[in-house]
């Protein structure tokens, strides 16, 4: 045995071999435990150039709603609260549009229509961010303030306790207007999930309803929903966790001021944008520090929420590779 | 009385919902089309006329009330993006080995997976901060250089999933087969596996070239801007997505027109590469 392999391949060359294997898998390796690293690095990093208010302020940076850069005060809540409040806005609007094309293109769409729909809403995530900013400040802004928001006002906000969200001059931009912006940037990554897990239910299923004499509307709410729930809350997630860090869109519509207002239509600030027009002016350690700490809060959160999304995704594959 | 029975109430009353739900889906797909062909319908109306003058290419960023193009901040553009590509896909690729032909299913792999696709969505800005913190304020300042490090960065999670992937849809039978022919592992990775899912992995590359194209946020902290025209990666340099900021964001009547330009250009690219991603995936499936 030993003396045909001699024959064959040289124990030099098998030896010399091997050395070369162990080195490319160790090689790929070592960038595997980069990625690895790379968001322990940036956690690190973060929390390290925080020090300074993660020391005066403790947690009760997260409540403050000061911020004043010349006194040097700050505070989170301001920003935490635009961030959280534009987020909803979004999947309000855009969990139900997203829900509404993902049917149409699973159950509805003629097949030959299917891919070139499907790519046109996929589109929509390629648009860069900032496109939409500036389009939301130009275009969307000017109308919105024109049209929708007097109607709003006048509509929404005479209500007994929702009014209260529809209130003040319509300045056109504000927290609504992010809101909706992002709701359109949102909708393509949930359609995305959404129509990805639809396809999972398998045929028998929506055929045995079928058979009952369920309507389509039937098959999706009662069969479709509640094979892909898991799935379609990962969805959710995933659009959450990218509206909660969206920067450049919200930026240009958001109006930037550090202020807690009730009303929706009111100017406001997101941790994103407060660090997109503060940070490259910010003078002062402390100022520093207070940025690079909303960085972290943001990143946090959105850390938090993508884990989640992505956790209940897994568990709708693993469930799927159990059944099949 | 039947149950499809079209005089029975209950009957009616499904079919009536049924075909109410059915229009609100329609209703939610045109919602989602009409931004699409409003947004790219404003860039082509605003943008559309820079984009046809040649000044628009190759004069510089001029100060406001004077004419010029944006020929420094595009070359500073894909400068960036092909230093950051450079950067980030060699590391991609080689973690995505790792994953779909070492790590498979242990828990190194399964747990880099999780991070590289948490990664995947984590807001740029944040990115642009990490970097400013280990790059930019260590070296004391901003740098085309720190742009493409922070593009680099973006890029990992893209190229990683991607290469991940598509080696995992390459038939095992390949892979023996070349072992079976007595190739070690690192030939079969290199010279088989690789050439297999060739079309995918680029696809996977395009898609981040894409992405990085039109990102804004972490260019903010890093290379800045130059208004004038400068290659050197180890100075502030200009780049479209910041000079659309700037320009979009000021008062001044030209600079704005400047600002769509930039937008459609950037976008047509970027819709480019993805239209092409995708033809260049489905043609190999």
């Amino acid at each position: 045995m030993s003396a045909v392999a001699d024959r064959v391949a040289p124990t030099q060359r098998i030896a010399q071999a091997r050395w070369k294997d162990v080195a490319f898998e160790n090689l790929t390796r070592f960038f595997a435990l980069f990625v690895f690293g790379l968001l322990l690095a940036v956690l690190v990093t973060l929390v390290i150039g925080s020090e300074l208010t993660l020391k005066k302020y403790g947690l009760g940076f997260l409540w403050s709603a000061e911020w004043d850069p010349v006194q040097e005060e700050f505070g989170a809540l301001v920003p935490i609260y635009g961030t959280l409040v534009t987020s909803l806005i979004a999947m309000l609007i855009g969990v139900p549009v997203s829900f509404g094309i993902a049917l149409f293109l699973t159950e509805l769409s003629p097949p030959w229509l299917r891919r070139p729909l499907g790519t046109a809403i996929e589109l929509l995530a390629a648009i860069p961010s900032i496109i939409y900013g500036m389009w939301g400040l130009f275009v969307f802004v000017p109308l919105f303030q024109a049209h929708l928001q007097p109607l709003l006002v006048d509509t929404l906000g005479e209500l007994p306790l929702l009014g209260a969200l529809f209130e003040g001059p319509p300045l056109g931009i504000g927290m609504l207007t992010a809101g909706l912006i992002l709701s359109i940037m949102v909708i393509p990554f949930i359609t995305a999930v959404m129509r990805d897990v639809f396809e999972l239910v398998p045929p028998l299923l929506k055929e045995s309803a079928y058979g009952l004499g369920a309507t389509t509307w039937e098959v999706v709410w009662r069969v479709v929903l509640p094979y892909t729930k898991v799935g379609v809350i990962g969805g959710i997630m995933l659009g959450l966790g990218r509206a909660l860090g969206e920067t450049m869109a919200v930026t240009f519509v958001i109006g930037n001021a550090h202020r807690l207002a009730t009303s929706l239509m009111a100017p406001g600030n997101s941790i994103a944008s407060a660090l997109a027009n503060e940070f490259t002016e910010a003078v002062g350690d402390l100022y520093y520090s207070a940025l690079i700490e909303l960085g972290l809060i943001l990143f946090l959160i959105t850390t938090v929420v993508l884990g989640l999304s992505k956790l209940l995704l897994m568990r709708l594959a693993r469930g799927e590779g159990t059944r099949t | 009385m039947s149950a499809i029975n079209p005089s029975n109430p209950i009957y009616r009353a499904r079919r009536r919902r049924h075909i109410a739900m059915i229009v609100l889906s329609a209703l939610t797909l045109a919602f989602g089309l009409f931004w699409l062909v409003w947004i790219l319908g404003t860039l082509l109306t605003e943008g559309g006329a820079a984009l046809l003058r040649v000044s628009f290419y190759t004069q510089m960023t001029p100060p406001p009330g004077s004419d010029g193009g944006l020929a420094n901040a595009i070359v500073g553009s894909l400068i960036i993006v092909g230093v950051g590509t450079l950067l980030g896909t060699p590391i991609g690729i080689l973690a995505g080995t790792y994953l779909a032909e070492f790590g498979k299913r242990s828990w190194l792999a399964a747990a880099t997976r999780f991070l590289n696709d948490v990664l995947l969505s984590a807001p740029s800005i944040v990115i642009g901060l990490f970097v400013y913190a280990v790059f930019v304020a260590q070296v004391k300042h901003f740098s085309g250089l720190a742009g493409a490090f922070a593009l680099g960065l973006i890029v990992i999670p893209v190229v990683v999933r991607t290469t991940d992937d598509m080696l995992r849809l390459v038939p095992n039978s390949l892979r023996e087969a070349a072992a079976a022919l007595g190739a070690p592992a690192w030939k079969v990775v290199t010279m088989v596996t690789y050439r297999a899912a060739r079309t995918g992995i680029l696809t996977g590359l395009l898609l981040a070239v894409a992405r990085i194209s039109g990102e804004t946020a972490p260019l903010l902290f890093t290379a800045l801007n130059n208004q004038f025209w400068s290659t050197n990666l180890n100075a502030p340099m200009a780049n479209l997505p910041v000079v659309i900021f700037q320009f979009a964001m000021s008062p001044y009547e030209d600079w704005n027109r400047l600002a769509w330009g930039g937008a459609a250009l950037i976008t047509l690219a970027v819709l480019f590469l993805n239209i092409l991603a995708r033809t260049l995936f489905r043609k190999r499936n």
